[in-house]
């Protein structure tokens, strides 16, 4: 058994809490620890890169341990072609993050505390295999993410990080019962007592019985996405958090919302699923065109860069639920590319933000005359958040529209609206940011950008092009899981409905079968 | 009747801490001066001594006096609930005492008194035998005290015992026995008594005695008051020992005397537990003083809690075990902190005092704050693990609406219990604001255990919920 994977996890909490005991003052030794551990960590996690079998769909570098062992808890990791890139993108970000962290002036040291915590909490939630252990991890995140906007965040950051708990609380909440329905309908079917994602894959439930299951699994992991209605936290918790924080959630912590459909909610109602498609197509696509729309009345471009989250996820679940290899590999891929791009731009704005103290768009104009250097960077992101080929956003929206279209044609005819109005936000902010009259007095003397801001920014572009330009060394990774995927949920499908609907509701069947 | 010395023998706990409660009693009257630090680890080392002997008396089915005292599993796990709740009521009060000018050895005493009567609640499998454990905890606990939160807790507690005793009396006339193993039989052999509205409505008042003392809606209204009246030490005692025992004898009496009634009373108590959790929650929410805030949280844990006497199976059971446990340790917990916090001879403990204390005291600030999530139920915290071991029993049974009630009021509760935590860390320390906590070092160990235990239970469950299975095997 290898435990590459609770070395990832539990190096970055070893990390934090050895920050606990260092003297605040010394803030040189905090962030240089910090960076370390995050560094570690993303060395730590490149061996999974090569040692990660293509070819074999399953599970890998799989850990199992007895927790809680009489109710069938387990500490049970493991990671396959959904989970390892997603997982990478994690420790990747959180290096970057904590690079762009250095020039936090206030509390520096509970701020790379939780900064690693939540490392701990995000790459625990993609490797977990046990329905228990991720609920653990899934609220875990909560915890830092909540401190982080809170503290460091800006005017209304309480409002933000309130909101931001407390939706997804509720969401969960609903989650951890349907949990709880899912583990005694598969001890009533005859099995052993089971957190057990992979046994649970198993259980066949009939039609009428997944769909509250489901409904509630959907619930917490829409709102995470965020999806339509449900994205209201968003803009605010964006743009109260830190500009770190903000990377983060973007890059990693909605994704654990499309993670949570592929992973949990998909694949264990498939018949839901089938019932819900319509319905989630529809709020995916309200959900592009809508934050597009939204995005491009926002004079924050900090707000902008927010809304057009909602109108990429939206693209994400689109492909997800198409259903189809080239959808749902493209909506995977989509998520990566949008910790990618979105999570730069982010930086970028974070950039501007720290030598003006404003993000409104009104306040600059022009400035590509005294910063070229980060008006090219920013071109380059703002072309890969629009998806222009040759970088990676357009593989994915790419992939997903070829998915939705199979899937229908309404859908994807919608969709690419949202591609023009993608262009159409992005551009004109960057129009009224970057150029015409350089008439603002406090723009004049801006610096361009420094040795810090360059290192964490080319990564990432080289990411965006590494994607784009050949986007094979990800896909092999991703396809052959996904197309077992679809298989297997096709298959599950089919027995399912086989089953019939069941006469009782699912409070008869518990109670009758445990009397 | 007849008595054995082996009767004798399985009284010994509750002898030790009765002959503490004298010896500090002794010393407060013949030592010198008028302080008594000692009367602290006098009473301390009481506990410690009555938890050695628990192991040895309680056995499994064990029972007592004819009957009517158990020291089975499920009593010996209450009683090292109750023994927590002591001994970190004692840690507590030391320094509090000592600021507040009233270290004298009969508050110790009382508590003692009192835990001796938490303790026959939780052992008693007679109704006479509960009654006067009951007694004997609310009478200690009167005198514990201020003076206004006193009376009103005593008329309204008076009122609860006599509908409690009127039911045992209405229960007595129709199945003519008050053991409840008897009671069981009683119901089983006899057809149709079941439905006997005398039966009934017996039951229905012993029910209003709990829900009494539990603090459940609508009999609620007294808590705040006497929460934010009474010491802040034995607001903790009280919010954590008597609804211990309260809910033990409760759980012990409804699943083994009156399964009988369940189809009619567990609808009752559905509706109870639902408005009990909501108000408390709610009510919560509107609060500005952090004591009160804290007793409205406390009739939102009863409300819970209620999920277990619902749901009346062992599984059930291990729930309860695990929360009143875990809440034990949370609670005081969080009290110690107010302690520390507040000011000497400041009955009013105002959210606003907590600003920007986290940072200023980083060790109290992380303790309040881990007490704050595992209130809310939030992993990796001991008070997760409670709740999802309740819940999780109850949609066993089929009570997924229950749950789901449940679950939806714990989203709700988060807003107060993060709110603490807004005023900890995200508000600025206001420049006037008087320096120096009240933390002598007997409340940073209990608040020190507090956090240790809650973080370990969280994590690593697994022995305690063990424990707490071998302990419901009588049910």
């Amino acid at each position: 058994m290898s435990y590459i994977l609770s070395t990832l996890i539990f190096i970055p909490l070893l990390g934090a809490v050895a920050l606990l005991f260092m003297n605040k003052k010394s803030t040189g030794l905090i962030k240089g620890w910090a960076f370390a551990g995050a560094m570690v960590n993303l060395a730590m996690s490149l061996p999974l890169w090569w040692q990660f079998e293509s070819a074999n769909p399953g599970m890998q570098f799989v850990e199992k341990m007895a927790w809680v062992p009489s109710l069938g808890i387990n500490y049970h990791l493991g990671i396959d072609g959904i989970s390892i890139l997603l997982v990478l993108l994690t420790t990747f970000l959180s290096v970057i993050c904590i690079m762009a962290s250095f020039t936090v002036d206030k509390r520096i040291k509970e701020y790379m505390f939780f900064f690693l915590f939540l490392e701990t909490g995000m790459i625990g939630a993609l490797t977990s295999l046990d329905l228990f252990l991720f609920y653990i991890f899934w609220e875990v995140m909560l915890i830092p993410m909540y401190f982080l906007i809170g503290v460091w965040g800006g005017k209304d950051r309480i409002y933000a990080a309130v909101k931001f708990f407390i939706f997804t609380m509720v969401g969960s909440l609903l989650m951890l019962v349907a949990i709880l329905v899912l583990y005694f309908m598969n001890i009533n079917a005859g099995n052993e007592a089971t957190f057990s994602i992979i046994e649970l894959y198993n259980l066949n439930l009939a039609p009428n019985a997944q769909f509250w299951l489901f409904a509630a699994f959907c619930l917490a992991f829409a709102i995470k996405v965020p999806m339509f209605p449900v994205h209201t936290w968003l803009a605010d918790a964006h743009t109260q958090a830190p500009t770190a924080g903000s990377v983060i959630l973007a890059g990693v912590l909605l994704k654990m919302g499309t993670y949570g459909f592929l992973r949990f909610a998909m694949p264990l109602f498939p018949n839901a699923v089938e019932q819900f498609t319509p319905f989630m197509m529809t709020l995916a696509v309200i959900g592009i065109i809508y934050g597009a729309l939204v995005a491009m009345v926002q004079k924050d471009i900090k707000r902008l860069v927010a809304y057009s989250s909602v109108s990429h996820l939206g693209y994400v679940m689109l492909g997800i639920f198409a259903l189809n290899a080239q959808g749902v590999v493209g909506g995977l891929y989509q998520s990566l590319n949008h910790g990618i791009s979105t999570g730069a731009l982010f930086l970028l704005v974070g950039v501007i933000y720290e030598r003006r103290h404003t993000r409104m768009i009104s306040d600059f104009g022009g400035i590509a005359k005294v910063m070229p250097c980060y008006a090219a960077i920013f071109m380059i992101i703002m072309m890969s958040s629009i998806g222009l080929p040759g970088l990676n956003g357009f593989v994915g929206e790419f992939l997903i529209m070829l998915g939705a279209f199979m899937a229908s044609k309404v859908a994807a005819a919608f969709a690419a609206s949202g591609v023009i109005l993608a262009a159409a936000y992005m551009l004109w902010m960057y129009r009224r940011v970057f150029f015409g009259e350089l008439d603002k007095e406090e723009n004049k003397e801006l610096k361009d950008l420094n040795g810090l801001e360059w290192a964490y920014l080319l990564p990432m572009v080289f990411f965006a092009f590494w994607m784009g330009v050949y986007p094979a060394s990800f896909l092999n990774k991703m396809e052959p899981t996904i197309e077992q995927w679809l298989v297997q949920v096709e298959q599950k499908r089919v027995a399912c409905a086989e089953l019939g609907e069941q006469s009782k509701s699912l409070a008869m069947i518990l109670n009758e079968d445990a009397d | 009747m007849n008595f054995q010395l082996s009767d004798l023998a399985t009284l010994t706990p509750h002898m030790v801490l009765v002959g503490t409660a004298l010896l500090v009693l002794m010393v407060e009257a013949f030592g010198h001066g008028n302080r008594r630090p000692e009367a602290t680890w006098i009473s301390l080392l009481g506990i410690v001594i009555a938890a050695a002997t628990t192991g040895m008396v309680c056995h499994e089915n064990s029972v007592g006096f004819s009957g009517m005292l158990a020291a089975d599993g499920y009593t010996a796990f209450f009683y090292v609930i109750i023994y927590v709740v002591g001994a970190l009521t004692m840690l507590i009060s030391a320094d509090y005492l000592k600021s507040e000018r009233r270290e004298h050895g009969e508050y110790h005493a009382l508590v003692l008194l009192a835990m001796v009567g938490m303790m026959l609640m939780a052992g008693a499998t007679h109704l006479m035998l509960f009654f006067l454990a009951l007694e004997t905890m609310s009478i200690a606990i009167y005198a514990l005290e201020g003076v206004e939160s006193c009376f009103k807790y005593f008329l309204l507690g008076a009122f609860a015992s006599g509908f409690m005793l009127y039911g045992i009396a209405l229960v007595y006339a129709s199945v003519g026995t008050t053991q409840i193993h008897a009671i069981m039989e009683q119901l089983a052999t006899v057809k149709g008594i079941g439905e006997s509205p005398l039966l009934l409505a017996g039951v229905a008042l012993i029910a209003v005695g709990f829900l009494f003392k539990v603090a459940a809606f609508p009999f609620h209204s007294w808590t705040p008051d006497v929460y934010q009246g009474a010491p802040t030490s034995v607001t903790a005692f009280m919010a954590t020992g008597v609804k211990a025992a309260v809910f033990a004898a409760f759980f012990r009496i409804f699943t083994i005397a009156f399964p009988a009634t369940a189809p009619i009373m567990t609808s009752a108590f559905w509706v109870i537990a639902v408005a009990t959790m909501t108000m408390g929650n709610f009510a919560a929410i509107a609060q500005t003083d952090l004591k009160r805030m804290l007793a409205y949280s406390s009739i939102a844990h009863a409300g819970y809690l209620m999920v277990g006497i619902i749901t009346a199976t062992p599984e059930a059971g291990v729930g309860m075990l695990f929360y009143l446990l875990t809440y034990a340790f949370m609670n005081i917990g969080a009290f110690a902190c107010i302690i520390m916090v507040s000011k000497q001879g400041e009955g009013r403990t105002n959210l606003d005092d907590l600003s920007g204390l986290g940072f200023k005291y980083p060790l109290l600030g992380a303790a309040l704050t881990i007490f704050m999530f595992s209130m809310a139920g939030l992993p990796p915290t001991a008070g997760f693990i409670g709740k999802f071991l309740l819940f999780k029993a109850a949609i066993n049974e089929g009570y997924i609406w229950l749950a789901v009630l449940g679950v939806l009021n714990s989203a709700a509760s988060v807003y107060f219990y993060l709110r603490v935590i807004v005023y900890l860390y995200f508000k600025p320390r206001p420049e006037d604001a008087p320096t120096g906590l009240r933390a002598g070092s007997a409340i940073t160990i209990a608040t020190a255990i507090a956090v240790g235990v809650i973080l370990v239970l969280g994590v690593l469950p697994g022995a305690v919920v063990r424990l707490a299975e071998a302990a419901v095997t009588v049910f």
